[in-house]
């Protein structure tokens, strides 16, 4: 799998993975992104048509022609929504390694996208990198805090079997801790446990189950486990920990309590954009890593949010090459807190996501999506 | 058994392959060879040969050949 070249920027993509996860000052990768991103933009204009026709129709290949190098802000974005509505990719069918699709919220449509095999193993690698951060570089034992039912189970297969599989390149021996009616398999785990005593643990699984069939398991049953060198990372979202009204404090709180873990950190990320997922640091917040940024807009206009102002997210990344993904907004509303000062002492910009935008809000370009 | 008998073998066990289609099998090139079968191939073969593989050298593994390169990384020459 040999790993493709940023040609223009004069940074292979092996080097871009070679950076530090979070050293970046934010002048620094501003300034390295300015060159990829628009070199990306350009790529995709030429290779998927009906992005290039956005192009023209936003305004943007008039000023590629002139060979001018857009700064992060000056990037065209597309609503995340466009890859429901169209097959768009970069590369002719037959590269196509796989295909990922993502449901989103509920009811709606999938989102389709397309990779190739250098676009899936940079994906692979950037969230090695970035998990590598908090859990270090070697194999670790691997809890999966679901039923792998989800993973020989097709029609359940969903976004849930992908983290499960996703986090498995980290894993150096696998359990899963719930059984096929989701009850909590105390006996395996323990033993898993007393297999791996002393060692660091990654537990995975998504936000709700966990609380609802691990923690809350473990609370009625009135048993405590000691997993001291677990490292768990969760995702999925808040919607449904919130109806129940239970806050982040109150999650890491019980699995203390009940696990004895300390280190809990939850991501944020997309299928749109796999591999560069935005983890929870030590303070709270979500950090872009070196291969991802974010920028806040406001909803009304699309202009750019300031420190402390909510406003939908826009994710860019220069690792999205076989299709046009590299420059997104989102449907989640977000709050830069601050750059490169965070106390976690990574670079960069970190903030929060508090929650989704009304449907309508999210129309971004895909009126003039033309074609 | 040598090596090179002990490598093939975990292929042929583990995928249902013929010995012939070996030099070609490639990570995803058939369907047993999945995300799932990449990391029960990856234990058999820590298994086997009693190293430990790192994340970044699994995620390397992309075919029967390039293996060979990456276990002689671990002392094991096929």
């Amino acid at each position: 799998m040999g790993a493709g070249t940023f040609r223009e920027g004069g940074l292979s993509s092996e080097e871009l993975i070679q950076l530090p996860a979070y050293g970046l000052k934010q002048s620094e990768k501003e300034a390295l992104y300015g060159k990829l991103l628009t070199d990306l933009t350009r790529e995709h204009g030429q290779k998927c048509l009906p992005y290039g026709r956005f192009l023209r129709a936003a305004g943007v290949q008039e000023k590629l022609d002139r060979g001018e190098v857009l700064t992060e802000e000056e990037i065209p974005f597309l609503p995340v929504s466009v890859f429901k509505e169209r097959a768009l990719r970069s590369v002719p069918q037959e590269q196509v390694f796989k295909e990922l699709t993502s449901s989103g919220t509920s009811g709606q449509k999938t989102s389709r996208i397309f990779l190739d095999a250098d676009t899936s193993a940079v994906q692979q690698k950037v969230l090695y990198r970035i998990v590598s951060d908090y859990i270090g570089a070697d194999r670790v034992p691997y809890l999966v805090l679901d039923t792998e039912k989800v993973l020989k189970d097709r029609s359940l297969f969903s976004a849930r079997g992908a983290g499960i599989l996703g986090f498995s390149i980290f894993s150096s021996q696998m359990c899963f801790a719930l059984n096929e009616k989701m009850e909590l398999n105390l006996e395996e785990v323990q033993a898993f446990l007393d297999k791996n005593k002393g060692k660091t643990i990654l537990l995975f699984g998504f936000t709700f189950m966990i609380w609802e069939y691990f923690v809350r398991a473990l609370e009625k049953k009135g048993v405590t486990l000691s997993i001291p060198g677990g490292v768990l990372i969760h995702g999925g979202g808040w919607k449904k920990m919130a109806d129940r009204a239970v806050t982040s404090e109150e999650f890491k709180e019980g699995l203390r309590r009940t696990a004895g873990i300390t280190k809990v950190s939850n991501y944020y990320g997309m299928a749109e954009q796999t591999g560069c997922i935005y983890m929870e640091c030590e303070c709270g917040y979500y950090h872009a890593s070196t291969w991802s940024d974010v920028l806040m807009r406001r909803p009304k206009d699309y202009s750019v949010c300031g420190a402390g102002e909510p406003g939908l997210i826009q994710v860019m990344t220069p690792i999205a090459r076989s299709y046009p993904g590299h420059s997104l907004l989102t449907e989640d509303i977000g709050t830069l807190i601050g750059t490169d000062d965070c106390p976690c002492g990574r670079k960069g910009k970190y903030f929060t996501v508090t929650g989704r935008a009304p449907r309508a809000e999210v129309r971004g370009c895909s009126d003039t999506y033309g074609g | 058994m040598t090596n090179l008998e002990k490598y093939d073998r975990e292929f042929i066990k583990m995928f249902g392959v013929k010995k012939e289609e070996l030099p070609t099998l490639k990570y995803r090139g058939i369907k047993k060879w999945d995300s799932m079968g990449h990391m029960d191939l990856m234990s058999a073969l820590e298994e086997r040969f009693d190293i430990s593989i790192s994340t970044l050298d699994v995620l390397d593994f992309t075919d029967y050949e390039k293996g060979k390169t990456i276990l002689a990384k671990y002392g094991v020459e096929i």
